[in-house]
């Protein structure tokens, strides 16, 4: 029912190029070779407004990964009958030619880009029949356009902060090899983000507000969502938000999208034996008087991950508190501290 | 005022378009001479672009020059050889790095890294993860300001890999270990140089390694054989270090409080911390300040059940012993002065093992065996210490130093030399 009612409005806004209206193509999506331009996949209608294609869904995240207080807009892309298979602890199994969409944007009042966004990079996950790939695209100045980097690119982007401060980003757009090196578990590349605890909440669609796992079936691009609807379904708590769980869980459930990714049993930190899991039980292997393996000047001196009831002492909020190279955690997609997860991890550490 | 956004990419489209015509030539091995000049790209775009469009079996040659470096570099193709003009020759600095943990990551097998050097990484040198077969061939890896605790923590750093070659390198200045080999399987460390690290060279959780010919001096601590709690890899066993230089560990610990080797007293030569079946022979070891050979149990508290944190099936024999022990230092160096008095002894066993073995004995094979060692100090003779530590902590009262060596039950297991294996695997494509 929703979809139909994309691809009314995706006919509707259709505004010409060179691709068949509103359609993905599948040809770039399933190719060997990454394609150089990002509008050569026709995923979206209008890039540049970020208004998706037929057949591909915004969604979001409850608790996102912090990317230096840039914006995201997600995107699922499933081929035209076929379906992805849900999963209530791991990522949903997607088919083949598969593609997740996730563009950064800063606002910036000033650009000529619509709804008061800049556009700054692309990045997508396609599903090819080896498996998953990742690439960086990265928009032009018209925001016309985003071509691909494989070797990444590096640039400067002011940050307004509600207090009147204003950062300065030294926004990163990761190369292939750096997206590996979070989306890898074991030896294969994976997605991250689309677990069905971090879905299960309402999206603003166009035709309203509605339960994401609920339109992703309904779309029939998810099949086997289990019986009971949403509140039998698992979901994290809204890290920023104190009415959606206790500060424990807020807290772990920060964790696990910023961090787990790596600290997992497969993940690029498994050999630091740091666990940062959802599901993670063992107080010991979530950081309580852990001590460092290969911190290096990482350990800030300090003897422990987490000192319950003090912060300070512990090596897991001072690398969350730091941008430099050599001691920040995590390691990649930001160049300033999040002063908001700090503070939570803080206030949770505290009342350990 | 509207916040206005600068972008400053690192170079156009139309470079990297020349970039992937130079590399679409085909999939046979093919050599590429990189062009690091930074007229089309950067030299960090255009060798980090080389290292992602390798294919396997392509050799990347590294001009001679020094090249300025602001991110981690990583490299994730297989059978890839990246090659420089030398050691002294060809030169990246990561001196203004400005991310990265890594200066150079690689996560790929049988790769051959040779002939060029890492200076100033803001986090580790070069970090080896999950590869199955790595050659480290004549690198330098260096903290160009000396020993700094701002230093990066590894200069030389496979992990959790398999049949790991180290060969002629050299490591200044790392702030915890020169050369760290961490959580892997047959590893060959040989013929390098570790200098002014905190750790010269480390093995740590790991099984089956040879550590021979090489020189670790002015370190905090030469050579360190450590097994560590908590950590998907651990009971650490099957090495042998041999005819290898430990002399003048002289260097203060300068490594960053909370690691491990923050603990090393200055001035340790060999040290084998709560590892199984290791022989340490051959060596010429000398004027190392607190002991020349350390053996001791796991000293911190743990929460692991799997964990052993005991030495056994220890072999010291046949090495070439001089001064050593005459300023000792820290904590752990003052306690074993103040059991031995100074100069402490050339070999030390802090004497740890489980309630049973203290009473009974260890089994056949798993004791500390101290072999015939040679002075080399004039008039001197090499002398050993059980310092009983279990007791001067439990009951002081019963403590007592030993100096006469162990009567274990059995022998050392005979341990056989590490054999690297071929990397055969299949190419995994991705």
């Amino acid at each position: 029912m929703k979809r139909a009612a994309h691809i009314l409005l995706g006919l509707a806004l259709w505004a010409g190029g060179a691709l068949p209206a509103g359609a993905v193509n599948m040809e770039a999506v399933l190719s060997k070779r990454p394609a150089a331009t990002l509008s050569a996949y026709g995923l979206f209608e209008d890039g540049g407004a970020q208004r998706p294609a037929k057949g591909v869904l915004p969604y979001d995240l409850i608790t996102p990964l912090f990317s230096d207080y840039a914006e995201k807009r997600r995107f699922v892309f499933v081929p035209e009958g076929k379906v992805a298979s849900y999963d209530g602890e791991d990522i949903f199994s997607f088919p083949v030619g598969s593609v997740l969409v996730k563009t950064f944007a800063y606002k910036d009042e000033s650009a000529a880009a619509a709804h008061g966004l800049r556009l700054i990079e692309t990045r997508l996950l396609i599903h090819g029949e080896d498996g998953w790939h990742a690439y960086p695209y990265v928009w032009n100045e018209a925001q016309s356009e985003a071509v691909l980097k494989v070797a990444g690119a590096r640039m400067e982007i002011p940050v307004p902060r509600p207090d009147g401060r204003i950062l300065t980003a030294r926004y990163a757009v990761p190369n292939v090899n750096q997206c590996k090196g979070c989306h890898v578990s074991g030896k294969t590349l994976e997605p991250i983000g689309p677990k069905a605890r971090n879905l299960n909440h309402d999206f603003s669609y166009e035709s309203g507000p509605a339960n994401q796992l609920s339109t992703w079936q309904e779309a029939g691009i998810l099949t086997g969502l289990p019986d009971g609807g949403p509140g039998a379904w698992p979901r994290v708590p809204d890290w920023s938000d104190p009415e959606s769980g206790t500060l424990a869980v807020r807290a772990r459930a920060y964790l696990d999208v910023n961090c787990a990714h790596c600290h997992k049993e497969d993940g690029p930190a498994k050999t630091s034996g740091l666990f940062l899991t959802w599901q993670e039980q063992d107080p010991a292997r979530w950081g309580v008087h852990k001590r460092p393996v290969a911190a290096g000047r990482g350990s800030g001196g300090l003897a422990f991950d987490i000192v319950p009831g003090d912060p300070e002492a512990s090596i897991l909020h001072y690398r969350m508190n730091s941008a430099d190279p050599g001691i920040m955690m995590p390691e990649l997609g930001r160049s300033l501290i999040h002063e908001e997860g700090v503070a939570l991890i803080r206030t949770w550490i505290e009342q350990l | 005022m509207m916040p206005r956004l600068k972008m400053k990419l690192f170079a156009g489209l139309a470079a990297l378009s020349l970039t992937l015509a130079a590399f679409s030539a085909g999939a046979e091995a093919a050599t590429h001479a990189l062009d690091l000049s930074g007229t089309e790209m950067s030299a960090q775009e255009s060798l980090q672009t080389a290292l992602i469009l390798a294919e396997p079996g392509d050799t990347l040659l590294l001009p001679e020059g020094t090249f300025a470096l602001t991110d981690g570099l990583s490299l994730d193709i297989d059978n890839v050889t990246l090659k420089g003009a030398g050691p002294e020759k060809t030169i990246l600095s990561f001196k203004n790095q400005e991310a990265g943990s890594e200066g150079l990551m690689v996560t790929s097998s049988g790769v051959t890294l040779e002939d060029f050097a890492i200076e100033d990484a803001k986090g580790d040198a070069i970090k080896v993860m999950g590869a199955d077969g790595i050659t480290m061939r004549r690198l330098r890896t260096e903290w160009t300001d000396g020993p700094k605790e701002t230093n990066g923590a590894y200069g030389l750093y496979p992990v959790s890999s398999k049949n790991v070659l180290i060969d002629n390198c050299t490591a200044i200045g790392a702030s915890d270990a020169g050369i760290y080999v961490g959580q892997s399987q047959h590893i060959i460390v040989k013929n390098s140089r570790a200098a002014f690290n905190v750790a010269g060279i480390e093995i740590e959780n790991s099984y089956y390694a040879d550590v021979f010919g090489n020189t670790a001096e002015h370190n905090t601590g030469g050579i360190l054989i450590f097994d560590l709690p908590g950590l998907p890899q651990q009971g650490g066993h099957s090495i042998r270090v041999f005819d290898n230089r430990v002399v003048n560990n002289d260097t203060g610990n300068f490594a960053p409080e909370g690691n491990i080797v923050g603990e090393v007293p200055t001035g340790t030569g060999i040290m084998v911390m709560a590892n199984r079946n290791v022989e340490v022979f051959g060596n010429e070891i000398a004027d190392n300040g607190t002991t020349n050979v350390l053996i001791v149990a796991y000293p911190n508290d743990y929460e692991d059940e799997n964990y052993f944190p005991f030495p056994q099936g220890i072999h010291v024999h046949g090495n070439r012993i001089g001064e050593g022990g005459t300023t000792p230092d820290n904590e752990i160096g003052e306690l074993i002065a103040q059991i031995t008095g100074t100069p402490i002894p050339d070999i030390i066993w802090d004497g740890r093992m489980p309630w049973g073995d203290y009473f009974f004995g260890p089994e056949a094979g798993n004791g500390i065996y101290i072999g015939e060692n040679t002075a080399t100090d004039e008039g001197g003779q090499v002398d050993f210490a059980n310092v009983d530590a279990t007791m001067w902590y439990a009951a002081n009262w019963f403590h007592s130093t030993k100096r006469e060596l162990p009567d274990h039950a059995g022998g050392p297991a005979t341990l056989t030399p590490v054999t690297l294996a071929p990397v055969t695997q299949p190419q995994e494509t991705q």
